[in-house]
């Protein structure tokens, strides 16, 4: 039931209209970081704060809203935010990454491929992909408008000289349409390639540091590399334990004092449908029997 | 045999009912009243209203009770109500020449018009643990009263101006920018830099403002004026034509002098920060004006020596507490995803690393 | 003030500003692709999908600027009844509203600066009609190629070639609605 003290998706209309503008300057300029006045939003800065903002400028009264973290649709803050939404949307909801239309994220993008008129939303802590190179705002701004990107290479490579190969797991830079780098948000790097000519329109918030931006459907997305150290979108080599899936992430889990480990899907959707589907892995059939 | 985790709304439901409880505390105790937070817990309820730029005793009041009298997280339940609230209009400029005060003094001049006024302040107590106050019910004797004054009490910096010994502000009319509407726009107006400054976390302005005095950004402050008392709010009512009062604030207002500027062509003159806060804050807004005018060197063609005080961008990007808090908390949500990605990365990078010292040895031993 | 001015807004302004926004968004990133809206009643000459681009997306933070025979008495009171958004001179808009020839020359709007390319004006270019033939686009947003009946090339063409400068267009017939942001590559069919 929608709570009626507040607004529909809880924000203001003139805020919305503040984020919709935002948004739709985003997908003009794809990978470009567009300010905006972010709110503070009842929850804390750094739990999902521009990604709720964005789904709830963007949401319908006839969505279906899927909220993951980490891939998983029952992580504490994924229930939380679910619930924030049917709450002050009164919008349905599901864990099906097919039945959902608009999807917000956190850390992963799903496994299943995303379709055309979905919306997948990331939460983003740090939208600036040189932060860590250049800490300055006023810096980056400039690198970015001069298309100097330079020091990144220079980063990647120093990695290379150092560990042999690029020493970045996650939050992997991109380049769009060969124009703007880009920070996903921290999807493991193995997620990479769903960014790229995805059916569905990708858009991106960062609450805290008050950015939005955007990948428009069909989009070229190319993780940075180098010619001798391709790009290298790398996953535990295991299958999973559980459904036997081999081409998904996974999470490790220790299993007991003795450090036993067995590894299964992040995206707790996706294994639970292939188990469903009758898909067994190696501890799967002990864990479906129920014995 | 391994079951994936689940039930995650439940734990929720249940720690918030099991923080409901740890907030109320022992039953037998009495409950606390909003109203003697209002009132015996004054100055964290103005720390409240200025960090979380809402002036609403009664509210702030309520937010430490929920808070458990957490004030960042008092803070961020006020801003949080703030944002949901619908703007009618701005007020005018308060005159802060026509506070009505309950503390004003100077460090400058022994001794000024209208007087020093010490008001209710701790600066002159022993800090002696009051073993009386555990006992409850006694009233404190009442203390002995004065005259309010009638006329403004004129700045202080204003007799330093007169003689064109302090650089004059220029007015403007100009509607300052606002920091919760808009994105924050680097660098910035003094407007946005004061408004940043006055919602501040009280601990790093204040350590900010200690590092300047220290050496770090060096401003040879001194604090002209403090005064402390309540102002009118008026607002403009445009069906009417005129101002009309809407209320009056508590508000602290600091006045730096510091050291002197000039040049060959200018002849030396003190120049100024400036602080001003909800309620009676005075830590903050000393702090405050310390950290402006340290923020100023660009403008009064000082150098820049480094100092973190002088730094506009790092000031501003990190005073906020919410936004510190939230980000630094968030560290404690699940990371597994990223961790896990990392993971597979080290024990690669570790299995090359092994595998080509272990050539190297082999080569070395043939 | 008209009564017009007062009718023709939102009944449910949550709700309805919400599928509308939607409707945009879809339009803008998936150039080519026409939606149909409702909504909205402005005054003539405005159409049904322009007076909902406006109530959508301006208010009193948004200037609007009126081009040729959308400037009329009836429908600046609309807009300053229904979004409160100050009505400007072209160079100032975040919001341009005409037909396309009305809002010639297009190198008078707002194209943003390089360290901030979102401050450009967005044109709600009404046409008197909107099919899929036409000139050819491609870039983000496109799978392959799409066609969309814009009223010339050239100034679309002039227009990408600023990226990521430039305007971005809605353009609205009746209570249909396109969008075409600076980011597509429009070529003569």
């Amino acid at each position: 039931m929608t709570d009626q003290s507040y607004n529909f998706a809880y924000l203001d209309e003139q805020t919305k209209r503040m984020i919709r503008r935002a948004i739709l300057k985003g997908v003009a300029v794809p990978g470009y970081q567009v300010p905006f006045a972010s709110r503070e939003m009842p929850m804390p800065y750094g739990w999902g704060t521009g990604g709720v903002q964005v789904t709830a400028a963007c949401l319908v009264p006839e969505d279906v809203l899927k909220v993951i973290d980490q891939g998983a649709d029952d992580t504490t803050n994924a229930v939380s935010i679910r619930k924030f939404f049917q709450r002050t949307a009164g919008v349905a909801t599901t864990e099906a990454t097919a039945e959902a239309t608009v999807i917000q994220t956190r850390h992963r993008i799903p496994e299943q491929a995303l379709t055309a008129g979905q919306i997948l939303v990331y939460q983003v802590p740090i939208p600036e992909p040189l932060r860590f190179l250049e800490p300055r705002e006023t810096e980056t701004r400039k690198m970015h408008s001069l298309e100097e990107y330079g020091l990144m290479h220079v980063k990647l490579y120093e990695d290379i000289a150092r560990h042999g190969s690029i020493a970045t797991a996650y939050a992997y830079p991109v380049r769009v349409e060969g124009r703007y780098v880009m920070d996903p948000s921290p999807i493991p790097k193995f997620d990479n390639p769903k960014l790229s000519d995805s059916p569905a329109l990708q858009l991106f918030g960062a609450g805290r540091e008050q950015r939005i931006y955007a990948l428009p459907p069909f989009t070229r997305v190319v993780s940075l590399d180098f010619d001798d150290h391709p790009f290298d979108p790398s996953k535990a080599p295991h299958d999973c334990d559980l459904c036997g899936a081999a081409e998904s992430y996974l999470d490790e889990v220790i299993t007991d004092d003795a450090g036993s480990r067995m590894f299964v899907c992040s995206d707790t959707d996706f294994c639970r449908s292939r188990r469903e589907a009758g898909h067994v892995g190696r501890l799967g059939e002990t864990a479906g029997g129920g014995a | 045999m391994y079951v994936a985790v689940k039930g995650g709304e439940r734990a929720i439901d249940n720690a918030h009912a099991f923080l409901a409880e740890e907030r109320r505390g022992d039953p037998a105790v009495a409950e606390l009243s909003t109203a003697q937070i209002r009132e015996q817990l004054r100055l964290s309820v103005n720390r409240v209203m200025a960090e979380g730029s809402l002036y609403d005793p009664d509210l702030a009041a309520l937010a430490i009770k929920q808070a458990r009298g957490d004030l960042i997280e008092a803070v961020f339940l006020l801003r949080a109500y703030r944002t949901t609230l619908p703007r009618f209009g701005a007020s005018r400029p308060v005159e802060t020449a026509r506070m009505a005060c309950t503390r004003r003094i100077s460090a400058t001049f022994k001794d000024a018009p209208g007087g020093q006024i010490l008001g209710p302040t701790f600066d002159y107590t022993h800090r002696l643990l009051d073993f009386k106050l555990a006992a409850e019910g006694a009233l404190p004797p009442a203390a002995p009263t004065a005259p309010v004054p009638t006329s403004d009490l004129p700045h202080i910096t204003g007799f330093l101006n007169r003689d064109g010994l302090i650089q004059s502000e220029t007015a403007y009319d100009d509607i300052p920018p606002d920091l919760t509407r808009e994105p924050m726009e680097l660098p910035a107006s003094r407007a946005l830099r004061l408004q940043a400054l006055t919602r501040g976390d009280e601990g790093f302005i204040l350590s900010l403002a200690y590092s300047t005095q220290r050496g770090y950004g060096r401003t040879h402050a001194f604090v002209g004026e403090l005064r402390i008392g309540t102002v009118a709010v008026e607002m403009d009512i445009p069906e009417l034509g005129f101002a009309v009062e809407i209320g009056e604030v508590e508000l602290t207002e600091c006045e730096t002098v510091n050291q002197f500027a000039g040049s060959k062509t200018e002849p030396p003159q003190f120049t100024r920060g400036y602080g001003l806060t909800f309620g009676q804050t005075e830590r903050k807004a000393i702090a405050m004006s310390l950290v402006d005018r340290a923020l100023r060197w660009k403008e009064l063609g000082e150098d820049d020596s480094g100092a973190p005080a002088q730094d506009e961008e790092f000031v501003l990007m990190h005073a906020d507490n919410v936004q510190a808090t939230g980000f630094l908390e968030h560290i404690k949500l699940p990371h597994y995803v990223d961790f896990q990605s990392e993971l597979e990365l080290i024990r690669k990078l570790r299995a090359e690393a092994l595998t080509a010292i272990g050539a190297a040895r082999q080569e070395a031993a043939e | 003030m008209t009564h017009d001015a007062l009718t023709g807004g939102f009944s449910d302004a949550p709700t309805q500003s919400a599928r509308a926004f939607r409707a945009i968004l879809d339009a803008l990133s998936r150039p080519g692709t026409i939606v149909t809206v409702t909504g909205a009643t402005p005054p003539a000459p405005l159409s049904q999908a322009a007076g909902l681009v406006l109530l959508t997306l301006a208010d009193g933070t948004t200037p609007v600027h009126l081009a040729g025979a959308a400037d009329t008495p009836a429908v600046r009171d609309w807009i300053t009844f229904h979004t409160g958004a100050p009505l400007v001179a072209a160079a100032q808009a975040t919001f341009a509203l005409g037909t396309w020839d009305a809002l010639a020359p297009h190198d008078r709007f707002a194209i943003g600066t390089p360290e901030y390319p979102d401050r450009a004006a967005t044109l709600i270019v009404e046409l008197p009609s909107l099919s899929s033939r036409g000139p050819q686009l491609s870039g983000p947003g496109i799978r392959d190629r799409a066609t969309l009946s814009l009223p010339e090339t050239a100034a679309f063409k002039a227009n990408h070639a600023l990226f990521p400068l430039g305007f971005d267009c809605i353009l609205t017939a009746g209570n249909r609605l396109a969008g075409l942001p600076r980011s597509t590559k429009v070529e003569s069919a």
